[in-house]
C-alpha cells in the first residue's frame, strides 16, 4: 500500500509518500514522475511516512533525479533511519540531496 | 520457541501480484520471533528482490510455483529464508556487482537489487539441486 499526496505551488511540486514503495506500488509513482514533472523547477519528496523502499522504488527516484538535474532541483526530506540505510548501501545518498 | 501450529512454509504461484502475500507470510513470523524493525526492513528488501527475480525469470514466459520457508534458530537469533523454484537454473549471485559510486547520469539500475541483498544479509547461499533452484537468505537479529 502506498499513498501519494501531491501539492503543486507555482513551479514547486511536493510529493509526500505514505506506506511502502515496492515492486507493486512503484508504477503509481512512476506515472507521476514520467508524466507530471513538466515545468517543475523544484521537486520535494517527503518521506516522513515512507516505511519501506526496495530497488523498484530506487529506480523511480533515479529517474526523477535525472529529470530534475536537467530542469531544476530535487530534494528528499524526512528520511527514516531504515530508508537512509538503503540509500547508503546503494550509494544513493551521494546521488540524492537529503534534508 | 516458535509455535509449531503456525506453518513455516508457503507455496504459491510465482507471480508479482503475490508479493504482498509472501511479505505478509514472512513478516508475521519475523515479528513473532522478535525481529527489530530495522532488520525486518532489510529482510523485506532482500525477500522482495529474490521473489521478484523468480517471478520474472524462473518460468518465463510461463509461470510456476515457488516455495518460501522461514526458519528461526537461537543464540544468536538467526532467521533463514529459503526459496525453492523448479524453473531454469539461475544463480543470481553470479551477477557482477554494480558500481555504486557513479553519478545519477551514469547510473543504471541493473543488478542493484541483488547487490543490496548481498549487502543487507549476513549470508546468501545458492544451490541447484534435483531440478530446483534453492536460495537461502541468512540474517542475524543483532
Amino acid at each position: 500500500m502506498l499513498n501519494i499526496e501531491k501539492k503543486a505551488q507555482g513551479r514547486n511540486l511536493n510529493i509526500a509518500l505514505e506506506g511502502r514503495l515496492d515492486t507493486t506500488t512503484a508504477p503509481d509513482l512512476e506515472a507521476i514522475v514520467r508524466g507530471e514533472l513538466d515545468g517543475a523547477e523544484q521537486l520535494t519528496f517527503d518521506f516522513a511516512k515512507l516505511e519501506y523502499i526496495s530497488s523498484a522504488g530506487l529506480r523511480i527516484l533515479l529517474a526523477a533525479q535525472k529529470i530534475m538535474n536537467k530542469q531544476g532541483k530535487m530534494v528528499v526530506k524526512n528520511v527514516s533511519e531504515e530508508v537512509k540505510e538503503i540509500f547508503e548501501v546503494t550509494g544513493f545518498s551521494d546521488i540524492l540531496t537529503l534534508e | 520457541m516458535t509455535d509449531k501450529a503456525i506453518p513455516q512454509e508457503l507455496t504459491l504461484e510465482a507471480v508479482k501480484e503475490n508479493l504482498s502475500q509472501v511479505m505478509d507470510f514472512v513478516d508475521v513470523r519475523l515479528e513473532e520471533a522478535g525481529c527489530p524493525p530495522k532488520v525486518q526492513m532489510q529482510i523485506d528488501v532482500a525477500l522482495e528482490e529474490i521473489y521478484i527475480n523468480i517471478a520474472n525469470y524462473a518460468y518465463n514466459p510461463e509461470t510456476g510455483p515457488a516455495t518460501v520457508r522461514v526458519d528461526v534458530s537461537d543464540e544468536p537469533v538467526t532467521v533463514t529464508i529459503t526459496f525453492v523454484d523448479h524453473g531454469i537454473p539461475y544463480d543470481p549471485l553470479a551477477k557482477e556487482d554494480p558500481d555504486v559510486t557513479l553519478s545519477a547520469e551514469e547510473r543504471s539500475i541493473g543488478g542493484l537489487g541483488i547487490f543490496m541483498t548481498k549487502k543487507l544479509m549476513d549470508d546468501v547461499v545458492y544451490e541447484y539441486k534435483d531440478g530446483s533452484n534453492i536460495l537461502r537468505l541468512i540474517k542475524k537479529f543483532n
